[in-house]
């Protein structure tokens, strides 16, 4: 059984169609990307499965359960497209602070706040207050705070924007590592390329509608091509037509 | 237990923010004391010249701390009063009695006139007049009956707008959306922020009342926990309709164009105009004013020196405001998280 099961979701705002006929699944230990330009309605998907907004129709399973649900939320990790970090706290108080939501006892905050900044490299900062850091020390935190609570699914909206070629990597080196020895599943939505091709299964989405999905080595033999950028243009220029023959 | 680290994490963000915390704490002192300065400074001019009374009515004068100056007789009296610098002369022949004014300033001059009065009205018959009143005494000023109102006021309009850009400033910054992808619960996050704003409202709500009866002299007839209770009420409902609102706006600006809507006309509901001289469906407005009924309550502890059994409806109705509110601001947080 998937993970995570997304069924036929569409979202729209009064007669603004936002997703449509959204379908794809991610199982235990798999790195799952979603790849689409901005404005295809990634974030939208984001938070439907996260469980901030429910899906006009279809539905999102997570774990056997049916989104939205609170209790499911200890089991997700979940990192914003923006540093949503409270700037006028240091780093250590931010983690406490959402170390604390998860109700947590203070010796497993504490052990869980010096295994996850030891793995992205904060220890120095920590008591600095946010507003002094840089953009990539704020990417760092905000995904400590993810794995703050040792959830089983991580969900990453854009982990790598604005941040540079060195973080990026070590951010992916990580975030192979967490799959593979901690057998977490990661949902990531990107729309660059080249990290795409980390991911075992990629999605495609475009205006709202998946183009296509599969293995990145997959789709590139689907669709005959060598990089997946190709993949993208390929299969949306298909989805297109088909979408306006119908 | 995440109510707590809500609470502790506002009070850490407010203490740090020194400039809010000031505003918080000192604004409404600073202008308390500028309203005290502008409504009690209504000193009545005292210098007089007299011609031709005796040295007890002199005497007597003094007493009232008029500046008497004695004045051998002229013929033009106007003059002298320009030469000498004096608010008026008192011309005294006998059982005839002239007074000439320079009433620059109508209002002063009426205030010298009545205070005259009541000193020679005392001299010649000789026997002291008693006044009663009803409330406040012979030195009370406008602010006195303002007073309560004000601290009412200021206590609702600083715990609003700093509230209200409390929360909008967690959703601006997105990370109301991090917080709200936690477990917590929309209750706790609408208590965490009652709880953590309260501490300050009721630091604040001590410091305004402490101030204004102990250095402004505010008359204070009921009991000060009265005062404290009223003022945490108000605060409270200040609050939670402050964060209420805060769901209405999308940024500082918009939170800031709330005051012309909602603080500025509860204002003409508070007293200092009088609501009973309203058109009666005027009057229906001041029903729905939270502050309207705070500042009653507070009117009737401070100044008519009631107790609480008498203000009890006040009371309820500031309650009441403060549940709907609460309740309001948990279902609000839906339309950032459906559960």
């Amino acid at each position: 059984m998937s993970i995570l099961q997304v069924s036929n979701v569409t979202k729209s705002y009064g007669k603004h169609s936002i997703l449509s006929d959204v379908e794809f699944s991610a199982e235990e230990g798999q790195i799952v990307g979603l790849i689409g330009p901005s404005g295809s309605g990634k974030t939208t998907l984001i938070k439907l499965i996260v469980g901030m907004d429910v899906p006009t129709t279809g539905s999102v399973d997570m774990l056997g359960e049916r989104v939205p649900n609170l209790g499911l939320l200890k089991k997700i990790g979940y990192m914003a497209q923006s540093d949503s970090l409270y700037h006028d706290l240091t780093g250590y108080e931010n983690l406490t602070f959402f170390a604390s939501m998860f109700l947590m006892s203070k010796r497993e905050v504490k052990e869980r706040i010096a295994y996850v900044t030891q793995l992205v490299q904060l220890e120095s900062a920590l008591k600095k207050r946010v507003s002094t850091y840089s953009g990539g020390m704020k990417r760092r935190l905000s995904l400590a705070i993810a794995l703050i609570q040792n959830p089983q699914i991580l969900i990453l909206d854009e982990p790598t924007v604005g941040i540079d070629p060195e973080l990026r990597k070590s951010i992916w080196t990580e975030l192979v590592r967490l799959k593979v020895e901690e057998q977490k599943t990661i949902l990531v939505t990107t729309h660059v390329m080249d990290e795409a091709e980390k991911c075992d299964v990629l999605t495609m989405i475009r205006e709202g509608r998946v183009i296509t999905t599969g293995s990145p080595q997959e789709l590139k033999a689907i669709y005959d091509v060598t990089n997946l950028e190709d993949v993208f243009l390929k299969a949306g220029g298909e989805a297109h037509a088909r979408h306006s023959s119908l | 237990m995440r109510v707590t680290a809500l609470f502790k994490r506002i009070v850490l963000q407010l203490v740090r923010d020194k400039r809010t915390l000031a505003l918080l704490f000192l604004a409404p002192l600073l202008i308390l004391t500028l309203m005290h300065l502008l409504f009690t400074s209504n000193e009545v001019p005292s210098s007089i010249g007299v011609i031709g009374g005796s040295f007890e009515i002199v005497e007597r004068l003094e007493d009232q701390d008029f500046e008497v100056t004695v004045i051998e007789e002229t013929t033009t009296l106007k003059k002298l009063v320009e030469e000498q610098d004096l608010d008026g002369i008192l011309k005294i022949d006998g059982e005839k009695l002239q007074l000439t004014l320079e009433n620059t300033d109508p209002s002063q001059t009426k205030m010298l006139q009545a205070k005259l009065q009541q000193v020679l009205s005392l001299t010649q018959d000789r026997t002291s007049i008693e006044m009663a009143y009803v409330y406040g005494n012979e030195n009370t000023s406008f602010f006195d009956v303002l007073s309560p109102i004000l601290v009412g006021f200021f206590v609702f309009f600083f715990v609003f707008l700093i509230s209200g850009i409390g929360l909008l400033r967690e959703r601006m910054t997105g990370t109301l959306e991090r917080l709200l992808s936690t477990p917590i619960k929309r209750w706790e996050i609408v208590m965490g922020y009652l709880l953590g704003y309260g501490l300050f409202a009721v630091i604040q709500t001590i410091i305004v009342v402490l101030y204004a009866i102990n250095v402004l002299d505010m008359v204070l007839k009921g009991s000060m926990w009265h005062v404290l209770l009223i003022n945490l009420l108000i605060a409270l409902v200040a609050l939670s309709l402050g964060i209420l609102l805060s769901s209405f706006a999308t940024s500082e600006f918009q939170m800031i164009q709330f005051i012309p809507l909602v603080i500025i006309p509860q204002v003409f509901f508070t007293g200092i105009i009088p609501i009973s001289g309203m058109p009666e469906w005027l009057q229906m407005f001041s029903n729905v004013m939270p502050i309207s009924y705070g500042a009653n309550a507070l009117k009737s502890v401070m100044y008519k020196g009631q107790g609480l059994g008498d203000v009890q409806f006040d009371i309820l109705a500031l309650m009441g405001f403060a549940v709907v509110f609460i309740v309001l601001n948990i279902v609000a947080l839906k339309k950032h998280r459906k559960i």
